[in-house]
Parts: structure tokens; C-alpha cells; sequence
């Protein structure tokens, strides 16, 4: 998958090639670029991503090679032994340019608040390599702002150039291909399916890899907008199903305002599906349970009421709401409780559901707690359900 | 698990999915919809078919989204897994295809199981199971020519009465390949919540210490005794399945239910309903008021994993980290930190209980790498898994015995846990509950792409919802026409246990004669049919097969 570095192995043929006037050997097969990245220099680029296919789509990685006439594309370039290449020249700085001066021609920002990226790819080089607006660049969205009502995704093709990361994305790691270049020439534009579909008729799983992979910001997370960026990444592990996806939960202000893809994850590299991306709010969901709570009847010391028949809701009776109390109150209710049970009917009369959804050590401390302290083995979850 | 571990000595997930994603050359994917409940595994399956060319063979009753990409689709009718996999084995046997040397070195029993499968004839297997002989041909002809094959199973196979038994048949299949140790080969049942093999391997199951140390070994009770100063009897103790029921009974009179929702994710809700509140005492440590909560007597609020640190484990034996990223919200605690308390305070209560210079005796833990601390000294597949390591970047697969273990990324690679790999004689048995006359229709039970179990996250989180917002029921064209549906959208679907209403998807993905209904929405969830009618020995209850009556709501 992907273009990643291959590294060698015992049995790869080295190739040793010249970057810079610094020496390198890496296996054949790998691209200029890869090779480049290894030394820790740095080149330009759009289109590339080390997760798809190289296209040589943008030109701006383009490289000088010692005996050939034309700059060559770096991403697409393989290394041949002997080789001498030279990112950096005078010749290379004015080609880039020009490449950058095209692409910010068909590129315009209508000023809506970001994501949680500020600075995007094709910011950074913009600003980099010092490009302005020329006369022939658009002054106005040639496109509708937020052109799809995915929930989920925002969609501004003003700022789209064309570099395919999203349809390739959508291609190569998720197996999609929702989006796909309409229109010829000056017309082409990015859409999902034929003109006029939305994402989600064009049968969209809404993993988000499109957005992952965009460089520009023309897709971006919806639910992040405005949050301008985080404070800081961490990683972690998805809660949801059992492949044990990684990614980066953005924080900012002691909140969680969004999910990007870590692209080192070792099951799942830049790829999540909709849940484990999307399905994040539910942490600040005002319904979080925020004190412990007890039945009043627990507090006023008398027995528990009695429940109409299979449904609680309908107990009229006041001593079964909910009071709020300390940690000290309720975890001494449920000591008193459980060690009441334990002596009038027997260990095994407690139960014990532990949880699938709770971390390791909780799973064993739960099985430590129906054994050691208990003793019951009354203990199970919901791997059966 | 059971089944797995009855043939082959171990119940987990036997490669990775990297492994097979790169090595397969052919997928054998049963009673899994992986591209909607392990979706990034599903996408992985979905490159290797169109980017490698991986032969995928896919049996399902529905017409999955995984269908579209595969080679073949088996269709065969609900609980017909036995007799679909015998008559695929018996084609290869008749063929020859066997692996004849892997048979004889690495596995026993081989004749007892052979004559078991000469009645599955494929005449005979298209009559139960509906798929045609000419199509168990080719699928037999796939699996048997590509070297290997992994076989992919989830919640489809294992949900049934016979679920032990379909797992068991789904090993004689990989013995008779030869496909067992072997990159990108095995068997591979994918688990469903995120730490699902975490809480097993933890010792949460009634009949196992942590690392499935038996409890009804003498041996493994002293060795607990030692290090707890106190333990539990030889005797196995009640499943989820039995302890709840086991209320009405008068055996259970306390529960203390960590982050999961019975009301929601329990088969026959009213009977559930009956039961939880019949308790004299339910605490409940969750994230948010789900369902059982209304029956709780203690609420005890937990922390999310964004408010905690420590691990979780994968479908494939994975131990990953999980970082705490902000404050617990409000005076929510972890769960770590929750349970220890509970334990003190239930100590001092009945100090007699421990021997305190035991080791292990104490709960004062600092923080979860404390915790596993204690685990890597009584779970030997553990044994040299830490955060430290993990946080310098390894990747830890169990078994991993010591801090010098790279972990275990394919299990059975020279002999199987047990030995030698256990050929079992299966035979097809039907589902416990038949459509008849009054419940014409069958109907099967699970998750779908936008939500997650019963519901409790995902039903909170906004835009999810904005996708998928109220359950749907897939119903077939024909069955829509027959009960008269004309432009309405909304049925009540009864079976002996209850009735719900919900909006029918009118799709071809289900048969004619099938309805599939999730359990994400208590409004109109699934777990109100289903009924309790358990596997033998694994206890899974039968979600996939209820008989139902669909008609036209109100």
C-alpha cells in the first residue's frame, strides 16, 4: 500500500545515489523523494503522501539530476545508482514558483473560520515561497462555500487543486472511489460521483480519509470548524470496535475537539472509519453523569420500594429518586450493601458484569474484586452478546 | 473461543490482520459483516481483492456490503453454517484436496471426522442450506487452490445454538487446508468490542483466572490464594446468560454492572426487565444513564477513555496503550480507581477475609501501570508486557512471557497450544426457533455502520445521528409487496416475546422471507424478539435466528 521507504532487507540489491553531495544507499525501487527524506531533506510537495500511489500530479517536487536536461518529479523518480541529485537551485526555486503561482491562480479562501488545521500543506509553501495573487487570479468563490450537507464533512472546492489526494484516498485506502474529477481543463473540479450527487448518495462511508489526505483545507472536519487548532495531540486507542485503531485526540481548553488520523498507528496507519473519527462528541454529552447518585430511599435508611411490574419509570414513589452525593456516601453505600448481601446469602449471590469497554487493569481489578474480596466467581461481560 | 479452544488448545485470533490483509490469497469470510463491524479491517480485505487480487469467498444470508466485492457469494439460509462448511469439506475430500501432510504431522483424529462428513453430499448441502452444488464446486475449487486462505468469522457464526460447533467446524475446514500456523492463513474471529479479548484475557469470565487459568484447577486456586491472601472455590461460576435470569431463581441478589447496558444488549428484554428489578441491590458504574440505570440503585460515574490511561487489547491479541487526553468531567473517577475503593472499603468490613502479607493482597494502586505490574506476575501470556515498553514504541502481541518476548504475531506456527489440532466430528443441527405459521419470517439481529451496541455513545454523538437516526429494518421487495407496504414505511415486527415498531429499508441485502433489525435504539430495539435460548457451552445466545411475524404498523 502506499509509497512508504522500503527499508533494505537481506535480501534487497542496494543502490547508491548522490542527494545534495551527500552519499545514500537505499533498496531499489524507492523514489527520489523517499530517498531524500531519509537524509532529512526536505522537498516541496502536494500530491505526494507516503500512504498512495506516487502520480507526479502537482509538479512541485520537482528535482534537478546531473545529465538530464529537464527537472524531473522527485515523487515519481526512481533511484538508479550514480545518481547525483540536487534539491536546491536557483533554476528549481523560480520552477516552483511558477507551479505555486498556477495553483494559487484557482485558489481562493472565503475567510471561514478553520478546523483543526490552521496552517495547512499548501499554505505553509505558499507562504514559504513568498507567492501573492496575480492579475489573472480568481477575486471571488468560483464555487458554492460548504457544498455538501454531509454531517460531517465540509466541503469548499475554492480551495481545491486538484491534487487527487481525496479520490485517491477514498481509492486506495478506503476502497470507495466517492470522489472523482469531473469537467476538462479549466472545469475540472473534484466531486463525489457525477455533478450534482452529495457525498453520501454517492455511498460516502463518511470514514473521513478524504479529509485526512487534503492538503489545501478545500475538505475539512465539520465538527471541528472554528476550534482553530488544538492545543496539543494525544494518541490513543478507539473505543470502539476490536481492530484497535490509533489516532490523535485533539485537546484544546481540557476539551476534545476533534480526531486525526497518527500516521504511524501500527494496525491502522492513516485509516479510521466513521466512529472512530466522528463518533468522538459523546465524551462532553451533556447526559454525562457528573456526580455520584444514590435512591433517596438509601439515604433515608428504609427498604426499597417496590416497582410496578417491569417498569421502574412508573414507581411513583419519591424515595426512588435520584440524589446526588459525595464519593464517601455512595462508595460506603455500596461496601454496606455488598457486604450485607455477602453475609445473610453467600458470596455467590453477588454477580459481577465487567465491561469490554474498560481498559485492562479495570478488567482484572473487577475479577480480583469477585474473587479475592468476594469470593465468587460470578463474573462475565458482554462477549457472549 | 470454546470451540477454538477445544480443537486447537487456544480461543484467540491465530494471525493478524496484517498478515492476512498481505498474504492471504484467498479470504474465506463467514457470519461477518466486516466492512461495517470492523470497518478498517474491511478495507483492508477490500484492497487486497482489488489491489492484489485475493480470492474472496463470502457466506452470508445477506447480501453484505463485501459481497460486492467478492468472488463468490454463498447464500445460504440462516443456521446452515454446519452443513454449508461439512459439504465444502466433503468436496475437498472427494477431490483429494486435502492437505495430506499437515494432517498427518500436526493434527489427530483425522478418520473419526471423515466419516462424519460423508453424508453432506452436495446435493444434500444445497437442500439445506439452499446453495446451489454447482456454486459449493467453485468455492471448495477456491478455497482448497489458494495457498493460503484465511478464514474470517464474527457475531454470525458464534450467536447461534450451535455456535461452539460452528467455530469447530470452521477449524476442521483450516486443518483439512492445512492453512493453521501460517502467514496469512488461520483462523481469525474477530471480536466485537474494543477490549473484548482484554476483559477475557483479564480473568473476566466465570470459569478462568487472568490468561485462562482454569478456576477449577487446585493448582491455579493455591497460586491465587498466595498472591491474593484470599480466592475464590474450584467451582465455575454463572455467565452473563444464567446470572441475570439467575435473579428470578433467587440465586443473584446483588450486581454491580461495569459500563454495560443488559437492558439494551440482552436477549428478551422483558424477561431482562423482570429480572433486574427483582434485585435487591444494582450498582452501576457507567458514563451516562443508559437503560439498565433506571433499575440501579447506585450510579457511580466512570471516566471515558479520553479521561483515563492504561491498555487495551485487539481482536488479535494486540496491547496497545490508551492516554488519558483531558480531567475526568465533573467528579467522574477512572473506573481503576472506583473499583479499588470498593474493594477497601468492602475489606474493612470483613478484614478476616485476606491474609494481608500475601504479596497481592492490597488495592492501594498509584496508577494502572501499577496494575499491570501485579498482571505480568500472575498472567504468564503477560508476563513482559508493561507500559513502559509499550511506550518506547513496541508492538506486543500475547503470548509475550518476559521483558525480553517480541510477542507472538501468529499463534500454532510449530504445534498448536494443545499439541496436536483436534478434528472434531460436527453435525448440522437446526435453529431453535422455526418460522411457522403464526411467525412466518426470520429474523437476525445486529450492528450497522453509523452505531455501536446499544447505543449509549453513539446515539450521542451528533453527527452520526445525523446519518443514522432511527433504526431501520432491512425487509426484501417481495415480502414488502406481499404484506401490502404501498408507500408507507413504518412495521411492527412481533415474535413470542414482544413487538416493535420501526421504518422498513426496503433492500434486496436481506432474502425473501428475512428481516434484520439492529438493537441501537431502545425505542425500537431488536433485544425485545429475541429470545434466550443459548449456546451449550459458550452460553451465546441465539441472536441471529428468531421467528417473526411482520406486518403493517398501526
Amino acid at each position: 500500500m502506499g509509497v512508504y521507504l522500503k527499508n533494505a532487507s537481506a535480501e534487497d540489491d542496494l543502490t547508491k545515489l548522490t542527494i545534495d553531495g551527500r552519499k545514500i544507499d537505499v533498496p531499489e525501487g524507492n523514489s527520489v523523494l523517499r530517498a531524500a527524506e531519509k537524509l532529512g531533506i526536505v522537498i516541496p510537495t502536494l500530491c505526494d503522501h507516503p500512504a498512495l500511489e506516487a502520480i507526479g500530479g502537482c509538479r512541485l517536487c520537482l528535482v534537478e539530476v546531473k545529465g538530464t536536461r529537464v527537472s524531473q518529479t522527485s515523487c515519481t523518480l526512481k533511484v538508479t545508482e550514480g545518481m547525483e541529485v540536487i534539491t536546491e537551485s536557483e533554476k528549481l526555486t523560480q520552477e516552483r514558483r511558477e507551479v505555486l503561482s498556477l495553483l494559487h491562480a484557482s485558489y481562493f479562501d472565503s475567510g471561514y473560520p478553520p478546523g483543526l488545521v490552521e496552517e495547512t500543506q499548501y499554505s505553509k509553501w505558499i507562504k514559504q515561497y513568498g507567492i501573492e495573487k496575480q492579475s489573472y487570479s480568481h477575486s471571488q468563490a468560483r464555487h458554492p462555500v460548504d457544498s455538501d450537507p454531509h454531517p460531517m464533512i465540509w466541503v469548499d472546492m475554492n480551495k481545491c487543486i486538484l491534487c487527487l489526494r481525496c479520490a485517491r484516498a477514498c481509492a486506495e485506502v478506503q476502497g470507495r472511489n466517492v470522489w472523482e474529477v469531473n469537467g476538462r481543463g479549466y472545469d475540472s473540479l473534484m466531486s463525489p460521483g457525477a455533478i450534482g450527487f452529495t457525498m453520501l448518495n454517492a455511498r460516502c462511508e463518511s470514514c473521513g480519509q478524504c479529509v485526512a489526505f487534503c492538503p489545501t483545507g478545500a475538505l475539512d472536519n465539520r465538527m471541528s470548524m472554528g476550534s482553530g487548532g488544538p492545543d496539543r495531540l494525544v494518541a490513543t486507542t478507539c473505543p470502539y470496535c476490536g481492530v484497535g485503531c490509533q489516532f490523535d485526540l485533539n485537546v484544546k481548553n481540557n476539551k476534545v475537539v476533534g480526531v486525526t488520523s497518527k500516521p504511524d498507528a501500527p494496525v491502522n496507519g492513516m485509516a479510521l472509519c466513521v466512529k472512530g473519527r466522528y463518533g468522538y462528541d459523546f465524551i462532553h454529552h451533556p447526559d454525562r453523569i457528573l456526580k455520584p447518585r444514590v435512591r433517596k430511599y438509601l439515604l433515608e435508611g428504609i427498604s426499597k420500594p417496590t416497582f410496578k411490574k417491569t417498569d421502574a419509570s412508573g414507581v411513583k414513589s419519591s424515595d426512588w429518586d435520584w440524589e446526588e452525593t459525595d464519593w464517601d456516601t455512595a462508595l460506603n453505600i455500596v461496601a454496606d450493601k455488598f457486604h450485607h448481601v455477602r453475609e445473610s446469602n453467600g458470596a455467590d449471590s453477588l454477580g459481577f458484569l465487567t465491561s469490554a469497554k474498560c481498559l485492562n487493569e479495570e478488567n482484572y481489578l473487577m475479577n480480583k474484586l469477585a474473587r479475592q474480596v468476594i469470593g465468587t466467581n460470578n463474573i462475565d461481560h458482554c462477549a457472549r452478546l | 473461543m470454546a470451540g477454538l479452544a477445544a480443537s486447537f488448545g487456544s480461543g484467540a485470533m491465530s494471525n493478524s490482520m496484517d498478515d492476512v490483509a498481505k498474504h492471504a490469497q484467498a479470504f474465506f469470510v463467514i457470519g461477518s459483516n466486516t466492512t461495517e463491524q470492523h470497518p478498517v479491517f474491511g478495507t483492508m480485505i477490500r484492497h487486497a481483492v482489488r489491489y492484489r487480487g485475493a480470492q474472496l469467498v463470502v457466506a452470508d444470508p445477506r447480501r453484505i456490503d463485501l459481497v460486492d466485492f467478492a468472488t463468490l457469494h454463498l447464500r445460504h439460509r440462516p443456521g446452515t453454517d454446519i452443513a454449508l462448511i461439512n459439504g465444502l469439506m466433503h468436496i475437498v475430500l472427494e477431490r483429494g484436496w486435502q492437505d495430506q501432510e499437515f494432517i498427518e504431522t500436526r493434527t489427530e483424529f483425522f478418520e473419526v471426522f471423515i466419516s462424519s462428513i460423508q453424508d453432506y453430499t452436495p446435493p444434500k448441502v444445497e437442500e439445506i442450506t439452499g446453495v446451489p452444488a454447482s456454486l459449493l464446486h467453485e468455492a471448495a475449487k477456491i478455497l482448497a487452490s489458494c495457498k493460503p486462505t484465511a478464514v474470517m468469522w464474527a457475531m454470525g457464526i458464534t450467536q447461534h445454538i450451535v455456535g461452539v460447533r460452528n467455530v469447530m467446524a470452521l477449524a476442521n475446514l483450516q486443518m483439512l487446508l492445512g492453512n493453521m500456523g501460517k502467514p496469512g492463513g488461520g483462523v481469525n474471529p474477530l471480536r466485537g468490542q474494543n477490549n473484548v479479548q482484554g476483559a477475557c484475557d483479564m480473568g473476566g469470565l466465570p470459569n478462568v483466572y487472568p490468561a485462562y487459568q482454569p478456576v477449577s484447577s487446585e493448582e491455579n486456586r493455591e497460586k491465587f490464594l498466595k498472591a491474593w491472601g484470599a480466592t475464590s472455590s474450584t467451582s465455575v461460576g454463572l455467565t452473563v446468560t444464567e446470572m441475570i435470569p439467575g435473579v428470578l431463581e433467587g440465586k443473584i441478589h446483588a450486581l454491580y454492572v461495569l459500563g454495560e447496558d443488559p437492558l439494551m444488549s440482552d436477549p428478551d428484554t422483558n424477561h431482562i426487565r423482570r429480572c433486574i428489578e427483582s434485585l435487591d441491590f444494582l450498582v452501576l458504574q457507567e458514563i451516562f444513564p443508559s437503560e439498565t440505570s433506571i433499575y440501579a440503585d447506585v450510579l457511580l460515574p466512570g471516566a471515558s477513555f479520553a479521561e483515563k490511561t492504561g491498555t487495551f487489547t485487539n481482536t488479535e491479541r494486540r496491547v496497545q496503550m490508551v492516554h488519558q487526553a483531558i480531567d475526568p468531567l465533573g467528579e467522574a473517577r477512572p473506573d481503576w480507581w472506583i473499583i479499588a475503593q470498593v474493594a477497601e472499603r468492602i475489606l474493612e468490613r470483613i478484614p478476616e477475609r485476606i491474609q494481608n502479607e500475601a504479596p497481592n493482597a492490597g488495592w492501594n494502586y498509584s496508577s494502572t501501570s501499577d496494575i499491570l505490574s501485579e498482571i505480568n506476575t500472575l498472567a504468564p501470556s503477560y508476563g513482559g508486557i508493561t507500559h513502559t515498553r509499550l511506550e518506547r514504541g513496541e508492538r506486543l502481541q500475547w503470548p509475550c512471557p518476559n521483558s525480553d518476548h517480541p510477542g507472538t504475531p501468529i499463534l500454532h506456527t510449530r504445534e498448536f497450544t494443545r499439541g496436536k489440532g483436534k478434528f472434531m466430528p460436527i453435525e448440522h443441527i437446526p435453529p431453535a426457533e422455526k418460522p411457522d405459521e403464526e411467525f412466518p419470517m426470520v429474523m437476525s439481529t445486529g450492528r450497522v455502520l453509523y452505531h455501536w451496541h446499544g447505543g449509549q455513545m453513539t446515539r450521542r454523538a451528533k453527527g452520526l445521528m445525523q446519518v443514522y437516526g432511527e433504526s431501520l429494518v432491512e425487509l426484501n421487495p417481495e415480502d414488502a409487496r406481499r404484506i401490502g407496504i404501498n408507500g408507507k414505511t413504518r412495521v411492527r415486527i412481533t415474535s413470542r416475546r414482544g413487538s416493535i415498531e420501526a421504518k422498513a429499508w426496503i433492500t434486496d441485502r436481506v432474502p425473501p422471507g428475512m428481516v434484520y433489525a439492529n438493537f441501537h435504539f431502545p425505542e425500537a430495539s431488536a433485544n425485545e424478539l429475541t429470545h434466550a435460548s443459548l449456546d451449550p457451552v459458550a452460553k451465546i445466545p441465539e441472536y441471529k435466528i428468531t421467528a417473526v411475524r411482520v406486518e403493517l404498523a398501526g
